[in-house]
């Protein structure tokens, strides 16, 4: 080969496994394989979409996303191609418009996405997708969150040249449990199809009919009742699918979005908490593709109602008699405080949730430590692996638990706290966000009844908060922040997204507090905890808490792993879906 | 050929050259084995087993055979195109599903002559390298569906088919699969999604060419029947001898289907160019029905695009020169009528006569497409609708000047936007319509009617209005 030659882009770029596409005049390099709609968005421009979800196969039927393409003139056979100063070939633009969401970069490829053919494109899809469509927008959930509103803004036409009849679809259609369907705001993406297909894989979506009759519907004689059946309205680019929790409960552009993680199991799903006014409206799965893709079970997504319930403590009790009377949290923390370090050596101990944090585990310890407690166990809590993204570990976070307090057996630490208690040699107990009459961790009333002095931390009224002579009134997940190591071994942050009502205070607070009574010196927030955590820890060292990627930081690998993810990587694997 | 007899009042027209249809209508025919083989079935089979497969795809090369479904794609071309480096198995499918308006030919094939397909589609399968092969036909064929099953029994055990076919390596089984009753089946990806069990939604091309990506992601070969059966007649005269029938680029013979105003409407097997349109009308076809004349013509199916009666045409001949060739002059082949601006498609030629209202025509053909749009894709399935209500309105007199516009805008944002050619399909005739035929168009509406409401919504959100503002007023 000539030697000019090899320095052509064309060859650079193929030693590099890359083709250089030109995007509205400007060359890029991407690697081969990339997906022309998200080369376009490397390169910093948006193309407006719908059908097109990186988590799912490309049927390329919405048409939003069509690009003016060109290519290099093909050669008249024996003709020499003439390149230009850059080393590039001449692009011939062609006539119709591509959609880009299923077109390879290839070299040499010249792409305009704002051309008169590209706008003209966009309009007459536009004005096609709201030709039929009702205006339902006012009374629509999806209002302020839906893509067929902005593209009509971006590039609709502005006015409607239908003056037909539009057709008419089912409305509020009882598809599921927990969804419902409006026939009529249906753009027939097939995204919520594809992905019950071949995520959820229980294909029960499917269209009927024809044409402009096409209608959606679910399989006759089965409901859309799978656990991860609200991902379909999450993904439904307009108000067709809606989630009957959410739905008109508010106007979507009130709330506040925090970026946290899941604390119902030890796969620790990236979510987003949606709050306005310190209460929790929704709650929707984050992309992280090491963890959850960008998907979520609706029994994790949907448990959020009893933060706000008539369970929830707002503030702390102490015991009189037969009663519970409210105190200041001082008043309260300063009885728990004293009654832990009165105690004489042997006789209290702690329990510690696996719900909680690393920063409060971090706390507990210490605090264990400033009173001299060693007896500490936790509640293991198995359930069944779903082969999705459920993990049997129903704990969030065993393994910060694990690395913090080391005890690798905890059903037997349980136990014999159990027989301790029962035996009288524990007479003094504190039990942190853990109800220890819950089936789980297997006390009895008559185990409590034994204790000289209980205390609960703990968000709600539960049994054990009955039986105890101390309650202190706690925090759930959205109120706190730290961080926790999920079943696979990766660290993820959990934001604040709320604060507790009333008088109730953080987990975080609580111990703080106790550690102050205990006359202790009490770190400066959550991240200095982490800091003086990660100080003596390896693997964590050069962290802070504010310094965890939003994606999480993978600290060592347990082995286990994630099904779904497993399976969305052998689908990237083979071509079928860009991850 | 000459001791060939036909049904009384069923014989061909002279100007007809049966190649394909010599058995359809024919005395003493039956669709047997035995009368098949009789008449000398099955010799061209044995003859392409004893050449090399890729002699057989070279002869067929040769032949120049352009496929007879639609789109007229060199068919030894197209068997080409399976990925050299294939390692999968690889599929060959007879597209039977014939349902494009105007078009009605294949069903005499597979109605009367079944084992002429089966010989072709055996050979094209050896041809190709597979090893199973389907039928897929149309669902309202169940006699036909029938018929080929018999036949392929016959066959089997015969060992014309199935195992070891007479005594060679090479083994097909042929599966006849009913079609799920809709026009897109008969597009050929949607066919193969619908062979799989789904919806027959097309898939987009790229990256599913059916050649490399078909059935079941193997690479899979579709012909139409008509196209699988002229195979047959390349092998049996050879490539360059098949080539010399009809004219250059467009050889062999092809069933032409006519309907509408003539005197004689029916299936006419012609050279490919060797006649024009005006004689197929006028002479073959027995001239418009009496005191009609020649208003329009569909020369390809409904989605061909229209041809004015009156008009001539400006095509380029192979030397260059400009030549003005009016409607009747023109040869029907593949590349002239291209080169007037419509297509020889699947040979459904729709004759319309004065006194036909364009309007009528057109609507007629809209609610067709509004109709058989599969509604995967945005432009079509929202596009084909529209169009349909729009000229529903136009026949009930109650359009406006704008429609014509909004159509023709409509049809334009459908035409190279869509996931299939099912786009196209219903775009041209709009297009074509209305650029033929603008001002009878435009005389069916009425300016008066933009005052008018065009349908109850409209009605009642005008009472609204005007109550609004009467009580606005009052106030
Ligand atoms: C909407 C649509 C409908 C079609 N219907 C048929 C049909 O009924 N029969 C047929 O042979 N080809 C039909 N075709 C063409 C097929 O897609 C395909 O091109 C053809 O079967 C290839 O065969 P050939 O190469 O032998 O022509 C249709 C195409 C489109 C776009
Ligand atoms: S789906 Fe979007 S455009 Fe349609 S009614 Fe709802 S908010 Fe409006
Ligand atoms: S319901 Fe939503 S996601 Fe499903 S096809 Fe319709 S628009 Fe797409
Ligand atoms: S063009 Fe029409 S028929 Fe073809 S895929 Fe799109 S909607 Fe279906
Ligand atoms: S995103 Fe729908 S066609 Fe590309």
């Amino acid at each position: 080969m000539p030697v000019e030659e090899a320095l052509l882009p064309k060859d650079l770029a193929a030693a590099e496994g890359m083709v250089n596409v030109q995007i509205n005049g400007v060359w890029h390099r991407f690697p081969k394989g990339t997906r022309l709609i998200e080369a376009i968005g490397k390169s910093g421009d948006e193309v407006p979409h719908y059908c097109y979800h990186p988590k799912l196969s490309s049927p390329g039927n919405c048409r939003m996303c069509m690009v003016e393409i060109g290519m290099p003139a093909r050669l008249a056979p024996g003709a020499e191609p003439t390149y230009d100063d850059e080393g590039y070939l001449p692009i011939q633009w062609m006539p119709r418009p591509a959609i880009s969401c299923a077109t390879m970069v290839s070299e040499n490829l010249g792409v305009r996405t704002k051309s008169t053919l590209v706008e003209e494109a966009r309009h007459g899809v536009m004005e096609f997708l709201l030709a039929n469509h009702p205006l339902d927008c006012p009374i629509c959930d999806q209002a302020g969150e839906c893509r067929l509103q902005e593209f009509a803004v971006g590039h609709g036409r502005g006015g409607s040249r239908f003056v037909e009849q539009k057709t008419k679809k089912p409305k509020n259609v009882d598809i599921g449990p927990r969804i419902r369907l409006d026939d009529e705001r249906c753009i027939m993406c097939s995204r919520c199809i594809r992905f019950m297909d071949e995520v959820a894989m229980d294909p029960v979506l499917g269209f009927s009919e024809r044409g402009g009759y096409t209608t959606l519907g679910v399989h006759p004689g089965r409901k859309l009742d799978h656990n991860y059946g609200l991902n379909t309205v999450d993904i439904c680019p307009v108000g067709a699918l809606t989630c009957n929790d959410f739905r008109f409960q508010m106007r979507v552009w009130f709330l506040k979005e925090t970026p946290s993680i899941d604390t119902n199991c030890g796969t620790g799903i990236n979510t987003v908490i949606w709050t306005r006014n310190d209460q929790v409206y929704r709650i929707t799965p984050r992309e992280n593709n090491d963890v959850n893709s960008c998907w979520m079970p609706d029994s994790h997504r949907l448990n959020f109602h009893y933060l706000h319930g008539q369970h929830r403590l707002t503030s702390s009790l102490v015991r009189d008699g037969d009663h519970h009377r409210s105190a200041p949290s001082h008043n309260a923390a300063g009885k728990v405080a004293s009654a832990l370090k009165s105690a004489p050596k042997g006789t209290a101990a702690l329990v510690v949730s696996s719900r909680l944090t690393n920063e409060e585990m971090f706390l507990a310890k210490r605090l264990a430590e400033k009173c001299g407690i060693s007896a500490i166990a936790t509640v293991p809590r198995e359930g069944e692996a779903d082969d999705y993204l459920v993990a049997a570990d129903r704990n969030p976070n065993t393994q910060g638990f694990l690395r913090i307090f080391g005890d690798q057996d905890r059903a037997a630490t349980l136990q014999s706290l159990r027989d301790d208690v029962r035996s009288g040699k524990i007479r003094t107990l504190l039990t942190l966000q853990e109800d220890l009459l819950a089936p789980e961790a297997g006390f009895t009333q008559d185990d409590l009844e034994k204790l000289d002095f209980l205390a609960s931390l703990h968000l709600l009224d539960n049994g054990t908060a009955a039986a105890a002579d101390v309650v202190l009134a706690g925090s759930g997940f959205p109120e706190n922040r730290g961080s926790m190591i999920n079943v696979t071994g990766r660290l993820q942050r959990l934001n604040r997204a709320i604060n507790p009502p009333g008088e109730a205070l953080t987990n975080w607070e609580w111990l703080a507090t106790l550690l102050r009574e205990t006359g202790a010196d009490v770190f400066d927030g959550e991240a200095a905890a982490f800091k003086a955590l990660a100080a003596s820890d390896e693997l964590w060292q050069d962290l802070t808490l504010a310094r965890i990627p939003d994606n999480g930081i993978q600290l060592y690998e347990t082995g286990i792993k994630i099904p779904l993810v497993e399976r969305e990587r052998e689908r990237i694997a083979r071509g079928e879906i860009n991850g | 050929m000459d001791s060939i007899r036909y049904i009384a009042g069923k014989e061909p027209h002279p100007r007809e050259r049966r190649m394909i249809f010599r058995n359809v209508d024919r005395e003493g025919w039956d669709t047997r084995f035995a009368t098949y083989v009789a008449d000398g079935g099955y010799l061209e089979l044995r003859k392409a087993l004893a050449m090399k497969p890729a002699e057989v795809t070279a002869e067929v090369r040769t032949s120049g055979l352009r496929g007879r479904g639609g789109a007229g794609f060199p068919t030894g071309v197209k068997w080409t195109f399976i990925p050299p480096d294939n390692t999968k198995p690889v599929y060959l499918i007879c597209n039977a599903d014939e349902s494009e308006p105007g078009t009605f030919k294949d069903r005499y094939i597979l109605h009367q002559d079944p084992h002429q397909l089966l010989e072709g589609m055996a050979i094209a399968a050896y041809a190709v390298g597979a090893r199973k092969a389907f039928i897929y036909i149309r669902e309202e064929f169940p006699d036909a569906a029938r018929i080929l099953e018999e036949a392929i029994d016959e066959a089997v055990r015969e060992n014309i088919l199935g195992e070891n076919i007479l005594g060679t390596e090479f083994s097909l089984e042929i599966i006849v699969h009913r079609g799920a009753g809709a026009y897109i089946c008969g597009e050929e990806t949607g066919l193969i999604e619908s062979l799989e069990g789904k919806r027959p939604y097309p898939r987009i091309k790229p990256p599913y060419f059916p050649a490399a990506l078909g059935l079941w992601m193997c690479p899979t070969i579709v012909n139409n029947v008509e196209t699988l059966c002229h195979v047959k007649h390349v092998i049996a005269m050879g490539g360059s001898e098949y080539a010399a029938v009809g004219t250059r680029n467009n050889s062999g013979t092809r069933i032409l289907c006519v309907s509408g105003d003539v005197v004689k409407p029916g299936y006419y097997e012609i050279e490919v160019g060797r006649m024009t349109l005006g004689e197929l009308i006028d002479d073959v076809c027995g001239g418009m029905r009496p005191g009609r004349a020649l208003k329009a013509v569909i020369p390809g199916g409904s989605s061909s695009k229209v041809l004015r009666g009156d008009e001539t045409f400006t095509i380029r001949t192979p030397d260059g020169a400009s030549s003005g060739l009016a409607l009747r002059d023109i040869p029907l082949d593949f590349d002239t009528l291209a080169a007037c601006g419509s297509m020889a498609g699947s040979g459904g030629v729709i004759v319309i006569d004065d006194s036909r209202s364009i309007s009528w025509v057109l609507n007629n053909i809209n609610a067709f497409y509004a109709h058989e749009s599969c509604g995967q894709c945005t432009p079509c399935r929202e596009g084909a609708l529209w169009m349909r209500k729009i000229t529903d309105r136009v026949v009930e007199g109650r359009g406006t000047p704008t429609d014509i516009d909004t159509l023709l805008s409509i049809a334009g944002q459908i035409e190279g936007r869509t996931i299939c050619a099912f786009g196209e399909a219903c775009a041209w005739p709009t297009q074509s319509f209305i650029h033929k035929f603008r001002d009878e168009l435009t005389g069916a509406t009425s300016e008066d009617n933009a005052a008018k409401a065009s349908n109850p919504e409209a009605v009642a959100q005008r009472r609204y209005l005007a109550e609004a503002a009467a009580a606005g007023s009052a106030r």
